[in-house]
């Protein structure tokens, strides 16, 4: 058996536009998933630099107070909600089905329904700052009582959560369905691409978190609008019930954002090392250890309300320490002793692994009870959350992009610009989110408008102007991408001598993925064909 | 794709669109999951249930009324009860029609099905129309509206599903081998009977048992 030809679904001409709007192609979908997730991140970054600006000096008035609450909360909203939960979603779209060998999506119309949700809910959440008393300001998290009592932009902002929550959940049976049935033949489930496995726990957590999630959001319209009483002790109700149900989303949503991620790095790491990746059964194990135990330290982030058994809490919080450190140690050997090159895709994992080294250490100390009193709700929290969210999610994006931009667009973003872009962001961001946790220690609280400590002001400032660096770090990838777009199509299908299927079709891939599919006999397909181990038309 | 799909598909019972939709289903259990924590973390809270005791902020201001009665009878529910479980058997008899082949048997049971879904919903608006409390009345009305208000909405989403399957059926479409969205129709259903069992035990079943005076029968 030498390859398994591919049936071609029928292609006609149309608008371009039409087109676009009406896709249920798995490649486009992802395309206008990374179009509409890049849009919100530079307007979450517009936001994060305006409450930079607010913070930079001490007894500073740049922002009213209600101004600058909105400010962070739309800032922490668009980044988790808008940006970083659907990228994933977005090069999933465009991977998955690239490297189990499948020709689109399990139920691409489904897939269409999924990324269509994400415009009206983007715009539904940001038109709060158009209605009386502005978007909402409870912050990501919506605690009541504040979340029961502020204007209409709040409801605003449950809708579009709602929205994309739905979104979240028909995308991830989506994505289970695709990985269980769609595989090529040969493409077992353990030898698929580790960034398809990290997607596979992904989905199980959005499909049984993101529920919860909706629920409390229905709670608190409930309460807003219906004169519901789950979260007012008037009425017998609690605020400590929206914690623990929304934590129950949350915690697990914080795997949800970062486990992707960590896939997007396991394909990257062998690749520019030259080596398999080392321990790929222990990873995958790994994945689904940080999966089952993501649900049960929800309460943590409550420990301060003193509702919850700490004892246990605080003990599967480390426990999740232990397959995180697995993976580190998997990634460092498979480095070890490797032919390294640092192209921007290796220097952006390379990122990924020491910042999310960091936020990792910080986090399990804060996990440590008695710590989490002192410095809950200080800068130290917000420090901790940029190490892991930044510091591993967002270079984890640019990885990603850096790595498969080649395959998607059939051109190659340069290396220089590359290099440059990942050395302005990796001082910019330690500039930003380093003095964070001194301030934090020194008790700065979190999600002020102002400080009247003078001595704090100098972190601040620094603070600030690394925000700045981050900022400009942002241009030369623009460049990047605009010089790239000038240039014809010209990247081979396997620019990167990469081990999975994605690079055995054409940059970018015809409209049914593959001509034809080698054969799959290890989770390295590409790397068998180039040394004689497996059949393929090449 | 079918080339490959067909050939995993050998072995495999479960068509791709019945596992999306008990995927979907996993998802919807955890949705009411976190609905019924919501109502017994509230109860396990409140010292006395129903908290007739609270005063709500409403009637803290004048308001509302000074007090209402949270009080809740026991028939009707129970009627409707029968009628939910005996859509649900006659919902399995339409299925079980098709896959004999026998489209009018499954006709006619989906007929029933969808009667009894809308009768189950008649029945529920007017017990809500006799209640003496809203959803504004305490964490008791809030609890009680929005777990059979969601559930209520589930039930019309049912019916309008199996509704559908009785209009293609009508239409001649369904046969021995291919029924696909009668069977999700019919576990969709299934799910939504449980839900109502789980809710008429914790409303009251549970409390006219232990003689808790708020359900009188
Ligand atoms: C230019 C880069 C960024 C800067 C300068 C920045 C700055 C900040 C600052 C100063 C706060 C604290 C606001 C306060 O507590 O008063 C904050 C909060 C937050 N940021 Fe960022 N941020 C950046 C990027 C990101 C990214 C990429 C993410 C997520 C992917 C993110 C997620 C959050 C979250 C979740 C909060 C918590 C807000 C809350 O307390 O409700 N940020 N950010």
């Amino acid at each position: 058996m030498a390859s398994i030809v591919m049936p071609r679904p029928h292609t006609s001409e149309r608008p371009a536009i039409l087109d676009w709007l009406t896709t249920v192609d798995h490649k486009k979908l992802g395309i206008l998933y990374l179009y509409f997730t890049l849009f919100f991140f530079a307007v979450g970054g517009i936001l994060a630099l305006l409450v930079r600006t607010q913070l930079a000096v001490a007894d500073n008035d740049f922002v009213t107070n209600d101004k600058y609450n909105q400010i962070f909360t739309m800032h922490a909203s668009a980044m988790l909600f808008l940006f970083i939960i659907p990228v994933w979603a977005g090069f999933g779209n465009y991977m998955v089905p690239l490297q189990i060998g499948a020709a689109d999506m399990a139920f691409p119309r489904i897939n269409a329904l999924s990324f269509w949700l994400l415009p009206p809910a983007g715009l539904l959440m940001f038109s709060g700052f158009l209605v009386d008393g502005g978007a909402a300001q409870a912050g990501w998290t919506a605690y009541s009582p504040l979340a029961r009592t502020l204007g209409p932009g709040m409801d605003l902002w449950i809708i579009a959560v709602l929205l994309l929550g739905i979104s979240s959940t028909i995308g991830a049976a989506n994505f289970l369905v695709t990985m269980f049935r769609m595989r090529a033949p040969g493409m077992t489930m353990f030898r698929m691409p580790i960034f398809c496995w990290t997607m596979l726990v992904t989905a199980v957590l959005q499909l049984l978190a993101t529920p919860v999630l909706a629920a409390a959001l229905s709670m608190l319209y409930i309460d807003r609008n219906f004169g519901g009483s789950f979260f007012d002790p008037n009425g017998g109700g609690n605020v400590v019930l929206w914690q623990n149900v929304f934590w129950f989303y949350s915690h697990p949503a914080v795997y949800i954002m970062i486990l992707p991620g960590m896939g997007i790095v396991s394909e990257i790491i062998p690749v520019f090392s030259r080596k398999p990746l080392f321990g790929y059964k222990a990873f995958v194990f790994a994945t689904l250890g940080i999966g089952g135990l993501g649900f049960s330290v929800w309460a943590h982030h409550m420990f301060t309300t003193g509702a919850v058994l700490k004892p246990f809490f605080g003990f599967m919080t480390f426990m999740i320490g232990i397959p995180t450190g697995v993976k580190i140690f998997n990634w460092l050997a498979t480095m070890f002793r490797g032919s390294i090159t640092f192209e921007p895709p290796m220097l952006f994992a390379l990122g990924f692994i020491s910042m999310f080294l960091i936020g990792g250490i910080n986090g399990t100390f804060s996990a440590a009870v008695p710590v989490d009193f002192a410095l809950h709700d200080t800068y130290f929290v917000v420090a901790h959350l940029h190490y892991v969210l930044f510091g591993g999610s967002v270079f984890a994006v640019f990885a990603g992009m850096y790595y498969w931009f080649p395959k998607i667009w059939g051109r190659r973003l340069n290396d220089k610009l590359g290099t440059i872009q990942f050395a302005l962001m990796i001082v910019g961001f330690n500039l930003t989110f380093f003095p964070m946790h001194l301030l934090g220690l020194d008790g700065m609280p979190r999600r002020i408008a102002q400080y009247n400590n003078s001595d704090w002001t100098f972190m601040n400032s620094i603070s600030t102007a690394g925000a700045f660096l981050i900022a400009v770090s942002m241009i030369p990838f623009l460049v990047a991408v605009v010089a790239a777009f000038m240039r014809p199509k010209d990247q081979p299908n396997d620019p990167w001598q990469g081990n999975t299927l994605e690079w055995y079709t054409s940059s970018p891939p015809p409209v049914h993925n593959f001509d034809d599919v080698p054969e799959i006999r290890s989770e390295r397909p590409l790397f068998d064909l180039r040394h004689g181990k497996a059949d393929g038309h090449r | 794709m079918a080339a490959h799909g067909a050939a995993v598909g050998e072995r495999q019972q479960l068509s791709n669109g019945m596992l999306g939709f008990i995927l979907f289903a996993a998802s919807e259990v955890m949705f009411f999951g976190g609905l019924f924590a919501a109502y017994f973390i509230a109860r396990a809270d409140s010292t006395q249930w129903p908290p007739n005791d609270v005063l709500t902020a409403m009637k803290a201001a004048g308001t509302a009324k000074e007090t209402v009665e949270l009080h809740l009878e026991f028939v009707l529910p129970l009627i409707a009860t029968v009628v939910l479980v005996i859509s649900s058997v006659t919902m399995q008899l339409a299925v079980m029609a098709i896959q004999k082949g026998n489209r009018s048997g499954m006709i006619r049971f989906l007929i029933i099905s969808v009667s009894l879904g809308l009768l189950f919903l008649a029945l529920q608006m007017y017990d809500y129309s006799q209640l003496s409390f809203r959803a504004g009345d305490t964490i008791f009305g809030t609890t009680f509206y929005t777990l059979t208000g969601f559930h209520g909405a589930h039930v019309a989403g049912g019916t309008i599903f199996i509704f559908v399957c009785l209009m293609r059926g009508m239409g001649g479409g369904f046969s021995a081998r291919n029924h696909e969205a009668v069977e999700a129709a019919s576990f969709y259903w299934h799910f939504v009977d449980i839900v109502w069992i789980a809710l008429f035990t914790i409303f009251y079943l549970i409390p006219l048992i232990s003689g808790d005076s708020y359900v009188s029968a």
